[in-house]
């Protein structure tokens, strides 16, 4: 069931939080505490926009066991506009095809499912940046 | 090829006996028997040597077959109840990391004869199960949440390979060509035949733009070596001296959005930078190189991080003939992963001892003409880890 697991992770999954490193002050997520460009301590939150670009991106067909009701998914590499890069499944794409560079922005959904009495896990996906928004 | 020209550091760390399974579905095995038959072979190859010390390397027994603490359990059926024995995991790395163990404890004295066995089981369970687990190489927070799997990270950096680069979709096909042809000659393969660029084109996509035949097959099998300080053996080894001459183990953040450039493969960078400075020795002196192909896309990417092309450029080195056994840099001699079959955490340990039957002049139909120093290098998951070896002759036979 891994509830726990799940449970504290929810600032990252629901909203995208992640750390201000004070000392260089690079953008960090996911939240890690430890700075990973100037290796100092790093724990002042920052809320992150959810937006960003597709670095790469494929489909998955054989997918792993609890993803099987959604294959086939397309998962790509976000880069954020704050810098770092997340790995996550892109959603809602309608005919418009997907492009490396294409703008995006995150939305919240079922990630995965362990089956009729498991949890259903929530968290980030990203969307193509709606027109109106843009 | 071309003729080593420098002499590299000497080493104290030999290889006293290998010995190799096939690579495959092994239904009819379970893992303690496929590892005792790669140790009974080892052991028979070293003219009945015992270890001091068991390292396994395997990456994938807990989850797949429910079976922890296979140092005990190896040590115990192979008949050396008793001896210090645990496991080396570092996914696709393990075979590389528990050699790298081996030698160091050769190098602080404790011990004399070390033996190394890789071990992985995967077709016993079905496939969404066999990419569940190997995507507990990744991050399971960040990336395997979402459903990532290893298929699809290799998947992903290879469609950003072809756009930075632009090149052709493809430009990463000599790799898979070139392991499927070289496999025909090792009997131990698990695919013995050669494929044509046609059959690339046709291949059946697994995640775009990984296809079939950008991907090495899931598989059984064991590998074992048993290093030894030199001189502590005894002289009646009918063939050269093989010695470990330089070797490193460098990791890098083992989810991909986390390194500063996926398409760089900073561990093996690093792994490489070390073992060459450690052997005295430069990509030149290389005659050969085992590298990580378990996707195409990584086999570009350790040429380049290693040193042997520039950024963009790895791709070049397996077509118009070059990467086979009479160019200038024969790679993926047996056959690599992709042909050979991929064995996980034992891979590292496969990948050494057919670097070492190459400089023993014992490859048979595989064989490298006149190699004296060979390269190899094994990845765990999308580059966290990355275990480099450098072998060369010592002594002439």
């Amino acid at each position: 069931m891994e509830v726990a697991r799940h449970w504290r992770l929810k600032k990252q999954r629901y909203t995208m939080t992640g750390e201000i490193c004070p000392h260089c002050e690079a953008k960090i997520f996911p939240p890690r505490d430890v700075c990973p460009s100037c290796g100092e301590d790093a724990r002042d939150v920052y809320q992150f926009s959810g937006q960003g670009e597709v670095y790469s991106f494929t489909t998955v067909y054989d997918a792993p066991a609890g993803f099987e009701d959604g294959a086939p998914y397309t998962l790509a590499l976000i880069k954020l506009d704050e810098g770092p890069m997340v790995t996550a499944q892109l959603t809602d794409l309608d005919s418009r095809g997907i492009e490396i560079g294409m703008p995006v922005e995150m939305v919240t959904r079922k990630l995965r499912s362990d089956g009729e009495r498991g949890m259903l896990v929530y968290g980030y996906k990203f969307r193509p940046l709606l027109a109106a928004a843009a | 090829m071309t003729p080593s020209s420098r002499t590299p550091n000497t080493s104290d760390i030999v290889i006293a006996g290998l010995g190799m399974t096939p690579v495959g579905e092994h239904w009819n095995l379970a893992l303690r028997e496929l590892a005792l038959e790669a140790i009974t072979a080892a052991l028979n190859d070293a003219a009945g040597l015992r270890p001091n010390v068991l390292y396994v390397a395997n990456m994938l027994s807990p989850i797949l077959s429910g079976q922890s603490q296979l140092g005990a359990l190896l040590a115990d059926f192979a008949g050396f109840r008793g001896i210090e024995a645990v496991t080396v995991e570092a996914a696709g790395a393990s075979g590389g990391a528990a050699l790298r163990q081996a030698e160091l404890a050769i190098a602080s004295g404790s011990a004399d004869l070390v033996l190394v066995v890789g071990v992985e089981k995967m077709t016993d369970r079905v496939s969404s199960d066999v990419e569940a687990a190997l995507s507990t190489a990744s991050d399971a927070d960040y990336e395997a949440v979402h459903g990532a799997t290893r298929t699809a990270q290799a998947a992903m950096l290879m469609q950003r390979y072809l756009h930075e680069y632009q090149i052709p979709a493809d430009a990463l096909s000599g790799f898979g060509l070139l392991a499927h042809a070289h496999a025909v000659a090792n009997p131990l393969a698990m695919f013995r035949k050669a494929i044509s660029p046609e059959a690339y084109a046709r291949a059946p996509m697994l995640s775009e733009p990984v296809s079939i035949y950008d991907a090495a097959p899931n598989a059984d099998g064991a590998a074992a070596i048993l290093l030894a300080r030199r001189g502590s053996i005894p002289e009646r080894l009918d063939r050269p001296t093989v010695g470990i001459v330089g070797s490193a183990v460098a990791t890098a953040p083992p989810a991909l959005h986390d390194q500063d450039d996926p398409l760089t493969l900073a561990s093996a960078a690093r792994a490489a930078a070390t073992a060459f400075q450690r052997a005295g020795l430069t990509t030149a002196d290389v005659d050969f190189f085992e590298l990580h192909d378990v996707f195409s896309v990584f086999a570009a990417l350790a040429l380049e991080a290693s040193g042997f092309a520039g950024r963009g450029e790895g791709w070049r080195l397996a077509l118009d003939g070059q990467g086979s056994r009479e160019s200038q840099l024969p790679i993926l001699t047996f056959g690599g992963s992709k042909a050979r079959g991929d064995t996980g955490g034992a891979t590292g340990v496969y990948q050494v001892a057919e670097a070492a039957l190459q400089l023993q002049g014992r490859a048979g139909e595989a064989q490298v003409a006149g190699a004296k120093i060979g390269m190899t290098q094994c990845v765990g998951g999308s580059g966290g880890t990355c275990a480099t070896h450098l072998l060369a002759i010592l002594e002439a036979a």
